[in-house]
């Protein structure tokens, strides 16, 4: 019998305002076989952003959710997702990372299929029975649901699912307040952060929207700030965090840095201040001063449940994440942009990134040391079990650097994994 | 002092055993941690740039996501944060090998030299130990019988930092 076993996997005491999450949930082969089951099989997990796929042929494969993907755009400029394995005998069709195609080919047999991962033809052909080509069994398989929001395409293995704007819930306005930051629409800027950490996955979820944590884990990075001319204004850190629903979650706050959506600080010089002024302006004539300053000023640590992380902060980042094994994660994170905004915007938004995100960044290493820790302090789960998420539990409205935000994950993690019979797990 | 930084004859002009000289002693640096002394190699207006490895190695960090891509202003604050204890991801300091080959000189003109050379880097923190690899190309100045860096620019030849999971040491 394993340690802890007959722990509950979230224990939630409403009276004393204890939120208490089993370590267990972070070590176990059973917990990471169901998580394949019930979380990465049944919910809506991002694929990638339309820019990706700017030309029809344009593909790009990806792993997610455990299974190979091959996402493309057609002649007729349909975007796709196919499971990127051959139906004869299972081979990775494509072979390349990305891409521009008109048909794909399997190089073990030589199989040819178009862009909509229909047989087209195949060596031997008069071989096989006249209407081989006409059993769908001989195509390459699309997934089950594919749907996008504001140029976010998501995909889904469960056929049944309910509709990604209905999944994505209340997130949806805070998804429109990013996405309403360029006219033209948005795009992913070239280039993939590709990195790792052995930490469980859900390590990741709570730091990437854990406001508590940057004064002790962050302090050089915010060294680094005060240290820089012109680089902070004297905005202070404070906002609120708040539980979406269906498992998204959210802090919203005010913070010094400069902000290419809206908040310029004086490193940015004098044509740089025009531009924003021009942006804020532009902003408030579309959509009014309350969301106009919302948009500039505002910064969102958004978790769209399970594993995609938009932080609209100093840059904006797309990340996502999938577990390897219950001690290992994968992560690809990627910077986007207004299309609009000018070549000066641009490298301003990418400097601002790397100074703070990504595994060369002067504050993601940290995170990911803080996090490779906890899963290593996990070695004593048997004896000491729970971790703490109740920080603000009794608060009307919890701030930014409280725990709200990850309770609204782990509520519905807890919920899908137990069962709805079983969803409060509460004791009171 | 490093005597590789000494440029004794011909001033301006470069031999490749001059060149191995000079990373060599740059390598032994970062591995003993002496990163102000490291820093001091690089020029004014230098730049130290890591792309990611599903663009082309030659992109401009301007328009493109890198993983690092200092001037030389931030490359003085990574050395500086480096030096830390708050740098949480190399407190305690990782043990780390730096070797360097297949060095040429690609061009010299007026005291501005082109080099290539392959690199791979060995690094251990905690229980774990792991591998960078790919070539290094560098843009190095000869004046005033110094050798200095105006650029190091890292190409990894790993898909991502899967196994390796962050930069957080110089490469």
């Amino acid at each position: 019998m394993k340690p802890n076993g007959n722990d509950p996997l979230v224990m939630i005491d409403n009276d004393r305002h204890l939120f208490k999450v089993s370590r267990n949930n972070f070590t176990d082969p059973d917990v990471f076989a169901k998580e394949r089951e019930r979380i990465f099989s049944t919910c809506w997990l991002y694929l990638g952003h339309e820019s990706e796929l700017k030309k029809p042929g344009d593909f790009v494969t990806r792993v997610v959710g455990g299974r190979s993907i091959l996402f493309n755009k057609d002649r007729q400029g349909n975007i796709r997702a196919l499971f990127n394995s051959c139906p004869h005998r299972g081979s990775q069709v494509c072979r390349e990372r990305k891409g521009n195609a008109k048909s794909f080919q399997c190089f073990y047999h030589g199989w040819v299929f178009g862009q909509d991962g229909a047989l087209r033809n195949q060596p031997g052909e008069e071989s096989y029975g006249h209407d081989f080509k006409n059993d769908p069994d001989s195509n390459m398989r699309q997934v089950p649901r594919l749907e996008s929001y504001r140029g976010l395409y998501f995909l889904c293995y469960d056929p049944e699912a309910i509709p990604l704007v209905d999944y994505l819930g209340n997130a949806k306005e805070y998804l429109d307040v990013i996405f309403d930051q360029s006219v033209d629409g948005m795009e992913v800027i070239g280039g993939t952060q590709e990195y790792a950490m052995n930490a469980n996955w859900k390590l990741l979820v709570e730091n990437s929207i854990d406001g508590y944590h940057a004064t002790s884990t962050h302090a050089t990075y915010l060294d680094y700030l005060k240290s820089m001319e012109g680089g902070l204004t004297n905005v202070a850190l404070s906002g609120v965090g708040k539980d979406l629903g269906n498992g998204h979650g959210v802090i919203e706050y005010s913070a010094p840095w400069g902000r290419p959506a809206g908040q310029w600080v004086s490193l940015w010089g004098d044509e740089g201040k025009k531009e924003i002024d021009a942006l804020n302006a532009r902003n408030e004539k579309l959509y009014g001063k309350e969301k106009a300053d919302r948009i500039a000023y505002k910064n969102r640590n958004l978790l769209i449940f399970p594993n995609l992380i938009i932080n609209d902060i100093m840059s904006l980042t797309i990340r996502t994440f999938f577990p390897q094994s219950p001690n290992l994660l994968h992560v690809n994170a990627w910077a986007a942009g207004p299309q609009e905004e000018s070549a000066a915007a641009r490298k301003f938004r990418l400097s601002n990134f790397l100074e703070f995100l990504g595994p060369g960044g002067f504050a993601t290493p940290d995170d990911v040391e803080a996090l490779e820790h906890c899963q290593l302090g996990y070695r004593n789960s048997q004896e000491v079990r729970w971790n703490d998420i109740s920080k603000g539990m009794g608060l009307e409205q919890p701030a930014m650097d409280d725990e709200e935000q990850m309770r609204a994950f782990w509520r519905e993690w807890s919920r899908r994994l137990t069962g709805p019979e079983q969803i409060r797990g509460e004791r009171t | 002092m490093i005597a590789a930084t000494e440029k004794g004859s011909d001033a301006g002009t470069l031999t490749r055993p001059e060149v191995e000289d000079f990373l060599y002693a740059e390598a032994e640096l970062l591995d003993e941690w002496r990163l102000p002394e490291w820093l001091d190699l690089f020029t004014d207006d230098a730049t130290y740039q890591i792309p990611p490895t599903d663009i082309p190695a030659d992109a401009s960090p301007d328009n493109n996501l890198f993983y690092i891509a200092d001037d030389r202003y931030r490359l003085g604050e990574r050395v500086k944060r480096l030096m830390k204890r708050t740098a949480h991801a190399e407190y305690p300091h990782s043990k780390t090998r730096h070797q360097v080959s297949n060095v040429r000189i690609l061009s010299q003109d007026d005291g501005q030299v082109e080099v290539a050379c392959n690199f791979s880097t060995y690094r251990t923190k905690d229980d774990f130990s792991n591998i960078f690899f790919g070539k290094l190309l560098y843009g190095l100045e000869v004046s005033d019988g110094k050798i200095r860096i105006r650029s190091k620019r890292v190409v990894l030849d790993t898909n991502g930092l899967r196994n390796q999971g962050r930069i957080s040491i110089i490469l």
